[in-house]
């Protein structure tokens, strides 16, 4: 992404997701950031850093460890008029606050009969990758996707960490924003959006005649590196980022799996009952007649990821897994 | 005497409870110093105990820009007075549940430099066979439940542990680490109510070193008395001087007696500091310099070594002593843990369930 050699200014994921959310607090006093070091530290990835300086500790809020109770105080005040982006550190702390998340946040629209929405946006970091070990490294996105009542996003480019969030807070319900580890240096051209970013389109980030290569977040830049290598083999294979993970963008997969008639899924949660099971239930429920070959999924394997570099490697989806898995699909 | 200040002591408002029910055995704690150890034979031990962790961690430190360790490496470094004050009072038939800031209280506990070494490595010798990490240190067989990366995660397990051993009719004790920050959590507080209620054997060492990762004390806490709060629940509970091994074993050996004899939980609040950053990934923005060189002038080791030679004990050669020994130990470590193998992929899913391979 972004040309090299030239003297293009290049923005980083951290930088545009910080970005996004300067510009949320200048345009409406109802926003503000909370979290743990989100002020002072500057964020424990630093996607908020210089925030607590332009902003000032009312709307750059520093919280002590305890996740349930300013997620819940967070949705408490959305309820009542606010337009909070509260920051847990990584998905594996969000675990602490799952209950305000799934009993409060996404069931009083419904519980009250329609009379409670929460306009809250919960971010948090995702993914291993980093020899982090079993309680920093887990890809729970797919969980919180199988929750009716929220919406969750992966942005996985720097136009989507930039623009992403300023629809996330329009939206009248609560929207998890997950954000892969990886892909914070991940550095490029940001170039102004062409059309207005929405919420609820899969993106063709690579187009392609052979095969579907379906995934999001960090998965994305394993699958572009695998598709490159395809290409270099003969095989046109397409990309496509899922970007918002619910509601998922089924039209997009059956029109993709439609022009291929292949589909591998990439994710980096555990295969079984993840989002990739449920892609591929969908595709066989959509596009089954389309099929020239079973769907192959790549995902983690069935362990808590494990510290030892040769280890967490071969226990992640890698380029070589999708190159491998998309020629058992096309041989 | 060398401790600092016993500080408050606010013993618990609530009834007191009946003495614990069916313990097989009544093990006599240690006397202070341990029968048996002259005192300058004690001090040596303690001062070596803390080497120890300060060269291992020195030299994981040089290892990290190496790229030998990776992760998330957090150093315990300042801190080491505490994890060697109260394992002093520990027997091996207690348990310990510590944090991601661990090798401390791995080392003393008794696991060996080399095994701690290997584990940093990722390699199959390590005491957690490389699939922990710096931050998931155990050791089944010493009773060290190791290292939770999840601030406060620790705690209700080691209520259990606590519950176990009294439900079994033994007479031990479970100790927990936990952080200023882990105060904060809901699961710190669960357990302490837990532990109160049901009298369980259990010591709660609460290292307060005035901040969780960049945020100090004052700003994640409306009332930072941590003692008091825990005296609230209807426990024992003193703050003392963390910088400070003798009397932190004083403490913590008052604690544990007050423990076997049944009296429930014990809280600790062990005012100390952690000398480096947070992680490896800390650029420490967020502290005075000063601040830090004040907290240095206290380094426990050096505490100790002064009051060793102000009563007269040869320190100077002992000290040259102790180096040698701790250098060839984590050289010795070093070395066996670059030669030892890593675990080939095909074992990946090892260890996922007892009975099965895998799934
Ligand atoms: C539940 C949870 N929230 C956040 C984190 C990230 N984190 C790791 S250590 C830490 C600070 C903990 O501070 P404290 O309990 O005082 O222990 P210390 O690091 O000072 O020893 C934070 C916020 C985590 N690991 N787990
Ligand atoms: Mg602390």
């Amino acid at each position: 992404m972004g040309a090299s050699g030239t003297a293009e200014p290049k923005t980083t994921y951290r930088e545009a997701m910080r970005e996004a959310i300067r510009e949320a607090l200048r345009s409406d006093d109802r926003v503000f950031l909370m979290g743990e070091d989100v002020g002072r530290y500057g964020g424990c990835f630093g996607v908020s850093f210089g925030l607590l300086e332009e902003f000032g500790p009312e709307r750059v809020r520093d919280t002590p460890l305890s996740e349930s109770a300013f997620v819940g105080a967070g949705i408490g005040a959305a309820l009542a008029g606010m337009r909070p982006i509260v920051e847990i550190m990584t998905v594996n702390f969000s675990l602490l606050a799952l209950d305000q998340i799934l009993n409060n946040a996404a069931t009083l629209l419904h519980m009250s009969g329609g009379q409670l929405p929460v306009p809250i946006v919960i971010r948090m970091t995702t993914g291993a990758g980093r020899q982090l070990a079993a309680q920093h490294s887990h890809s729970l996105e797919g969980w919180y996707a199988h929750i009716p009542g929220i919406r969750v996003l992966a942005p996985a480019t720097i136009e989507d960490a930039r623009h992403m969030l300023a629809p996330a807070l329009a939206d009248p319900d609560p929207v998890l924003i997950f954000e892969h580890g990886s892909l914070y240096g991940l550095a490029g051209e940001l170039r102004p959006p062409t059309r207005p970013v929405d919420l609820d389109h899969a993106a063709i980030r690579r187009p392609g005649t052979d095969i579907s290569l379906i995934t999001y977040g960090g998965s994305l830049p394993k699958a572009l590196a695998a598709a490159d290598e395809l290409a270099a083999e003969g095989v046109d294979a397409e990309v496509i980022d899922l970007r918002t993970l619910r509601p998922l963008d089924d039209a997009a997969v059956a029109a993709s799996v439609a022009r291929t008639h292949r589909a591998v899924l990439v994710d980096e949660a555990w295969r079984t009952g993840s989002l990739a099971a449920e892609v591929s239930a969908r595709i066989a429920e959509r596009s089954f007649y389309e099929l020239d070959a079973p769907v192959e999924r790549v995902c983690s394997a069935e362990v808590p990821i494990p510290y030892a570099r040769r280890l967490e490697e071969a226990a992640l989806p890698q380029s070589a897994d999708i190159v491998a898995a998309a020629h058992r699909a096309v041989d | 005497m060398s401790l600092a200040r016993p500080a408050r002591t606010r013993q618990a408002t609530a009834a007191p409870k009946p003495a614990q029910k069916s313990a097989r055995s009544s093990r006599a704690p240690r006397a202070v110093p341990p029968a048996g150890r002259p005192a300058a034979r004690h001090r040596a031990d303690l001062l070596e105990a803390m080497l120890r962790i300060r060269r291992f961690e020195e030299r994981c430190v040089e290892l990290y820009s190496a790229a030998k360790i990776r992760g998330f490496v957090h150093l315990y470094i300042g801190e080491e007075a505490v994890a060697v004050g109260v394992n002093e009072v520990l027997t091996p038939e207690d348990a310990v549940v510590s944090t991601y800031r661990e090798h401390g209280h791995a080392l003393a506990r008794g696991i060996t430099a080399e095994a701690v070494m290997a584990e940093m490595y990722g390699k199959t010798t390590g005491c957690s066979g490389g699939r922990g990490g710096s931050m998931h240190l155990f050791d089944a067989s010493r009773r060290f439940y190791g290292g939770s990366a999840i601030v406060a995660g620790g705690l209700p397990l080691a209520a259990g542990l606590a519950l176990a051993g009294r439900m079994r009719g033994q007479n031990h004790v479970t100790c927990c680490f936990f952080g200023d920050g882990a105060f904060a959590e809901g699961e710190f507080h669960e357990t302490a109510n837990l532990a109160a209620l049901w009298n369980l054997p259990l010591l709660l060492a609460c290292e307060n070193n005035l901040y969780a990762m960049g945020t100090a004390l004052a700003r994640e806490h409306a009332q930072a008395d941590l003692a008091m709060r825990a005296a609230s629940y209807g426990m024992p509970a003193w703050a003392v001087d963390g910088m400070d091994a003798e009397a932190v074993e004083q403490a913590a050996r008052r604690a544990v007696e007050g423990i076997r004899a049944g009296t429930g939980p014990h809280f600790l609040e062990l005012r100390t500091y952690r000398f480096r950053a947070h992680s490896m990934y800390d650029p420490d923005r967020y502290r005075d310099k000063a601040e830090v060189e004040q907290w240095k002038a206290r380094d426990p080791i050096n505490r100790l070594t002064d009051r060793m030679r102000e009563d007269g004990q040869p320190v100077d050669e002992e000290l040259e002593q102790i180096e040698r020994r701790i250098t060839e130990e984590i050289d010795h470590a070093v070395e066996a843990a670059e030669k030892a193998p890593e675990e080939p992929a095909e074992n990946l899913l090892r260890h996922v369930t007892s009975a099965r391979q895998g799934g």
